[in-house]
């Protein structure tokens, strides 16, 4: 068994060194940093190193997607309302200048007090939102604009006019107009990847995510309440699914790591901003020069192809 | 008094319940009971009030398609545990006990058919399987319908009763939505055609994902087709929830599918639009 574990760890290392965002360190000067989260990629998490992940990535005071477009966008210019018939306050999109570009900018927004928390409907999207969302991206393939997501959402609201103004159908359609759109785009998970909610603005050609963030296909309790009869096990739940972004990395499902200030982002807005701002900076570039075509069967490939099964030989 | 054996759908009352649960051939809308032939016979749809029993894979590609025409793709693929994930029983037990009880390798069940001399591509999913949950292995099968339809140039029919996501195969299983969103539009972009057919339980991943991205949606009656469940939504919101609440008939009232067809007009409806859209050819 240690034999086997010290090969499987061994591939591991060889795959993350030679992952292309590393080269992040050099730009950013984060070698150090980014060496020591290599390490505790390379060391299998501890069920209480994931659970702290979850933790993290839901603290209240992690910086939300306009504490980010505050410090990362200038000329920002807030898009309201999806042309049908409302404005979602748990999604916000806009248009800015990132670094010497205009980009269109994607988000999920939670609010910070309680009056902004109910008006923001705690970060979970109806589907007025996506109509939002799909408005933008339309904006941007038109122009040629770049796309930046920026995920944080514990998952698309569970409610009756929720399903009634049709939250699966407008999950599915958010996809597929990204899954069509001619321009470049990246999407970071920078909290609460959840779910439905998280991939309908997350079909991007690079996929990032913050170091303390999760990407799930359920909510920890809500896998406990279903598998182990009991939300209480959350943790347990958490744990057997993985959703740290050590584990998705070596899953393929995002393509880097992006690195927060020592303790998590919620200590440092600047920093974390800075670091996202290099991180998405550099997978802007990466992107560069490739024709609109070449970017959306690239996409579509990345997507046909991740954690894929092969027949049995 | 002396035993009987209730065969016969004048028998109101269901078979002794065994553990709770009800008879699988007892109509829970109005208590009827059949022999599994008459409900064969009949499509699995009660006589009496009309409800539709689900249908497995197997028997619902011999309802829809022609005789003998079906001819199956990729049935070698089986699911592997990419997370070693375990529960209160490990991920590989419960696939292989999903297989000895289904007899299928998973939960989708796709390849080449005929509806009334129509060549099409069929991709049905099973619910007995895991609650026809959607893992990588129901991701690639799809794409691979896709793929299959887009090279013979036919449609693609999907028959959909899923739960969702397979949790087992965590965030991977997540990224079948944007996999089989990438199918469809790969389909499309090649002119193709995906005639979605959603059957009771269509929800969460599959509908948030391809089975809403067909060029035509076609709803089972009484079919639930929410991206959240009723139990989920009632415990979140403490909302009252309307009585038909997600219902095919519900979401055919709110503009979420194009018609709520009855089990025995499928076939037939199905074949209409595969000559709508083979437009004369």
């Amino acid at each position: 068994m240690a034999r086997e574990a010290e090969v499987r760890l061994r591939g591991q290392l060889s795959r993350l060194r030679s992952l292309p965002l590393l080269r992040g360190a050099r730009l950013s000067g984060e070698l150090e940093r980014l060496q020591k989260q290599l390490e505790r990629i390379v060391e299998e998490p501890s069920d209480e190193e994931i659970w702290r992940s979850v933790e993290l990535a839901r603290n209240p005071d992690r910086p939300y997607a306009l504490d980010y477009v505050e410090r990362l966008l200038e000329d920002w210019f807030e898009l309201h309302g999806d042309r049908q018939h409302g404005d979602d306050a748990a999604v916000v999109a806009g248009l800015g200048r990132f670094r010497g570009r205009t980009v269109v900018l994607i988000g999920n927004q939670k609010g910070r007090d309680v009056k902004e928390r109910t008006k923001r409907n705690f970060g979970m999207a109806y589907p007025e939102g996506y109509g939002k969302a799909m408005r933008a991206m339309e904006l941007a393939d038109r122009h040629g604009f770049p796309l930046l997501t920026l995920i944080d959402i514990p998952g698309a609201y569970p409610g009756v006019t929720a399903e009634q103004h049709g939250q699966g159908g407008a999950i599915a359609r958010s996809q597929s107009l990204m899954a069509r759109l001619r321009v470049p785009t990246v999407a970071c998970i920078i909290g609460e990847g959840g779910s439905g909610g998280a991939i309908a603005t997350a079909l991007a050609d690079r996929v990032l995510m913050q170091e303390n963030a999760m990407y799930t296909v359920i909510s920890p309790e809500g896998c406990a309440a279903i598998l182990w009869r009991d939300a209480g096990e959350a943790k347990k739940a958490a744990a057997a699914f993985k959703p740290d972004a050590g584990h998705c990395l070596e899953l393929g499902v995002v393509d880097a790591v992006v690195p927060e200030p020592e303790g998590g982002a919620q200590t440092d807005f600047d920093d974390a901003a800075r670091l996202l701002g290099d991180a998405l900076a550099e997978s802007l570039e990466m992107l560069d020069g490739m024709s609109g075509e070449e970017l959306r069967q690239q996409r579509r490939v990345r997507f046909r192809t991740i954690g894929q099964v092969s027949a049995a030989p | 008094m002396s035993e009987r054996i209730d065969v016969s759908i004048e028998h109101k009352h269901a078979p002794p319940e065994d553990g709770g649960r009800p008879h699988p051939n007892t109509c829970p809308t109005c208590g009827s009971h059949y022999r599994d032939d008459e409900l064969e016979a009949n499509l699995r749809v009660c006589p009496q009030c009309g409800h539709h029993f689900p249908v497995h894979a197997r028997e619902r590609i011999r309802q829809l398609t022609d005789p003998d025409s079906f001819s199956e793709e990729a049935s070698e693929l089986r699911s592997d545990d990419p997370l070693e994930f375990f529960d209160l029983r490990p991920y590989t037990e419960r696939l292989v006990e999903a297989e000895l009880s289904t007899g299928l390798g998973e939960a989708m069940v796709i390849g080449r058919a005929a509806i009334e001399d129509r060549p099409c591509e069929l991709a049905v999913m099973e619910f007995g399987f895991m609650g026809g949950s959607m893992g990588r292995v129901v991701g690639e099968k799809f794409a691979t319908a896709c793929e299959s339809a887009a090279e013979r140039g036919v449609p693609l029919v999907s028959v959909t009763a899923s739960g969702g996501a397979r949790m087992q195969e965590g965030i991977l299983s997540l990224m079948q939505l944007p996999k089989t969103v990438c199918a469809v539009e790969d389909l499309h972009d090649g002119g193709g055609t995906l005639i979605s057919v959603m059957a009771h339980p269509t929800t969460a991943g599959v509908l948030a994902s391809f089975a809403s991205l067909g060029d035509v949606l076609v709803a089972e009656p009484g079919a639930l087709l929410s991206f959240t469940g009723p139990r989920v939504v009632q415990q979140t919101t403490r909302e009252k929830l309307p009585d038909d609440f997600g219902l095919a008939e519900s979401n055919y009232r709110h503009g979420h599918v194009d018609a709520i067809v009855p089990r025995t007009e499928l076939r037939s409806t199905v074949a209409r639009l595969l000559r709508l859209f083979a437009n004369g050819a």
